[in-house]
């Protein structure tokens, strides 16, 4: 079951594209980390997802194969949009009652609850709140809706480092209980290093790295050796990006069948997400997507009768 | 959903009340002591007289004009409607980003702005048919009393029959249509005041002067109350200008300020009578263009009916943008 599958997806505005060629298939039941600089085309891919943008060339679908925007997929999708638009001049209550007409599920409870636990008071007007409080809220009112997919645009712009980890906490637990899945975008690597468990980095606009992390990180290590002999021992390894130095330099390389027994003098590391995800930006021509025997196994898409 | 329309539209909705309100009370104000002095002015007796038609001049001559005054003002509240209840309507979703909310709703994009457009348009619509109501019961006494100005003149007629509530609804759906597609408030508002301005003087101006053929008349005496749109004077079929009318009357010294005016000189013979009169029997002829006041209703409920289809025809393009329109 793909939470979301686009094919050959593309968003032209104007004259420029700000999306192209992104194929995609992401799991459900997983974290998905949308990872890149700015003007990417996170934005853009997470607007075409949701439906508020329609695409140019290609297709996405949402929730093994409906179509983004549709009326299935509203309802089993939640979106917090950048800077988690609320209605400025209602309270908070009055923006759980405005959830709870617009959605068929709403636990009120739970968002009631939550928000007391965050200390978000029900009776001030959102613009009055802080910057972290207007996430929490608009946060607390997409995870009541209880969706199956939970789309995040920067979602911990706002939150400081423990809100972050508390928020990352609640939607961990949310996933293990109710099989959520989530897709986020977000610059925080090292916070997202411990819960995505698929990347997708996206870079001017084109996929660049697409794959569940548990594999890329075990299908890439860091050489450490002399420089001099950088060169030489690249050729014989599939490199990503080399980081020289004076005296050392560390190669990011992809482990395969060309990959042989370290060389003597080297060091082999492995590779944290921050530093694979950097290593791919500074080498734009470089891709890790999936295909053939590099893919994991996903479940067939079911076919509805 | 109701609910949702109420709780972010409440000051739009408030504003129009208020707006209504004031407008009322003014009208209330002024209104009740015209209704008495022509209570008197019609109660007068022997009716035709010389001073009972004094009575009623004087009437009009003290009253007319400011209603003339107040009904001009009044002209600019279906345009602030508008632009204050309409415009905002889509536009500010989109100035702060809102719509990224309301548009990922279970709800719905299409129907979330049906439910929102709706109760707004249906509560401009009936506060302003009720404030037409008053408006007719004031211009009353001034209808009653005669005035040249009948109920089809321009600044009347739209605020009286079902014009007011037409021109009302239009500028709600004109203002939507501006939202959705300028997108930020005040630019909004500006395009819709500008749009309804336009649509209302090319109207005003030069439309409904032919919802039906206009009659055309040589006899100098017009039904009382009713519209001119074009007076001449025509000499064998062709166009008279002022120096003809001059010529014309040359022989008993009366000078053509206009072709209205007249002022007798030294020279005029005391029983010269109507000017009007004498250049008729004297080779000219005075063709009037006129809207007889008897074709009031039926010229509401034309322009009525083609205001309400233009205002159904934007809303409905409002929601087909809606449909259409990416992040």
């Amino acid at each position: 079951m793909n939470a979301v599958e686009t094919n050959g997806l593309g968003k032209r505005y104007g004259n420029s594209w700000a999306l192209r060629e992104c194929t995609l298939a992401i799991p459900a039941g997983h974290v998905a980390a949308l990872v890149g600089p700015n003007g990417a085309g996170k934005t853009t891919l997470l607007n075409l997802v949701v439906g508020l943008a329609a695409p140019s060339a290609g297709i996405v679908t949402v929730l093994d194969g409906q179509t983004a925007g549709s009326a299935a997929a509203l309802d089993g999708i939640a979106f917090v949009a950048q800077d988690a638009p609320l209605y400025k001049n209602l309270t908070a209550s009055e923006m759980l009652h405005l959830t709870r007409n617009l959605n068929r599920h709403f636990d009120e409870g739970y968002a009631k609850a939550r928000l007391r636990d965050l200390g978000i008071p029900l009776d001030r007007k959102a613009g009055r709140l802080s910057g972290g409080q207007q996430s929490q809220l608009a946060l607390s009112l997409a995870l009541a809706r209880r969706p199956r997919l939970l789309v995040l645009d920067e979602p911990m712009a706002m939150l400081d480092p423990l809100a972050r980890h508390d928020f990352m906490a609640t939607v961990m637990a949310a996933i293990a209980d109710d099989g959520l899945s989530v897709v986020l975008s977000s610059h925080v690597l090292t916070e997202l290093e411990r819960v995505a468990d698929y990347l997708v980095l996206i870079s001017h606009g084109s996929v660049q790295v697409a794959g569940v992390v548990d594999d890329l990180l075990a299908r890439h290590r860091v050489l450490t050796g002399p420089a001099i002999e950088a060169d030489t021992y690249a050729e014989r390894l599939n490199l990503v990006h080399a980081q020289r130095g004076e005296a050392q330099a560390h190669m990011l390389v992809r482990i395969d069948a060309r990959t042989g027994p370290v060389a003597p003098g080297w060091e082999t590391h492995p590779v944290s997400l921050e530093e694979l995800t950097l290593a791919y930006l500074r080498e734009p021509d470089a891709a890790w997507l999936p295909g053939p025997g590099r893919a994991p196994r996903l479940e067939p898409t079911e076919v509805a009768n | 959903m109701a609910w949702v329309t109420w709780r972010q539209h409440r000051l739009a909705l408030a504003g129009v009340v208020a707006l209504f309100g004031a407008a009322a009370a003014y009208l209330l104000v002024t209104g009740l002591p015209m209704h008495d002095a022509y209570a008197a002015v019609a109660g007068c007796r022997p009716a035709g007289s010389d001073l009972c038609n004094r009575v009623v001049n004087d009437f009009l001559r003290t009253y007319a004009p400011g209603v003339g005054v107040t009904f001009g003002l009044l002209q600019a509240i279906p345009a602030l409607i508008g632009a204050f209840a309409g415009a905002p309507l889509l536009a500010r979703e989109f100035e702060t980003g809102t719509f990224r909310y309301a548009w990922t709703q279970g709800f719905g994009r299409a129907r979330w702005t049906v439910a929102k457009l709706t109760p707004l348009a249906v509560g401009v619509t009936i506060a302003s048919a009720a404030f037409s109501l008053l408006v007719s019961w004031y211009v009353q006494p001034i209808i009653d009393a005669g005035d040249n100005n009948g109920p089809l003149y321009p600044t009347l007629f739209d605020l009286s029959g079902v014009a007011l509530a037409a021109w009302t609804l239009a500028a709600f759906a004109i203002g939507v249509f501006a939202g959705i597609l300028v997108r930020r408030v005040v630019p909004a508002m500006f395009a819709t005041i500008a749009s309804w301005a336009a649509l209302a003087f090319v109207t005003g101006a030069f439309l409904r002067a032919h919802y039906l053929a206009p009659v055309v008349t040589s006899n100098p005496n017009i039904p009382t109350g009713a519209w001119i749109i074009n007076q001449g004077w025509f000499k064998g079929g062709n166009p008279a200008g002022l120096d003809t009318i001059n010529q014309t009357l040359a022989p008993v010294d009366v000078r053509a300020i206009t072709p209205n005016l007249f002022q007798p000189g030294p020279a005029t013979p005391a029983n010269v009578g109507d000017p009007v009169q004498y250049l008729i029997q004297h080779g000219l002829t005075q063709l009037t263009t006129y809207q007889p006041a008897s074709r009031f209703w039926t010229f509401q409920w034309i322009e009525g009916g083609w205001l309400l289809a233009l205002s159904l025809i934007l809303i409905a393009a409002t929601v087909w943008l809606v449909r259409r329109r990416a992040a």
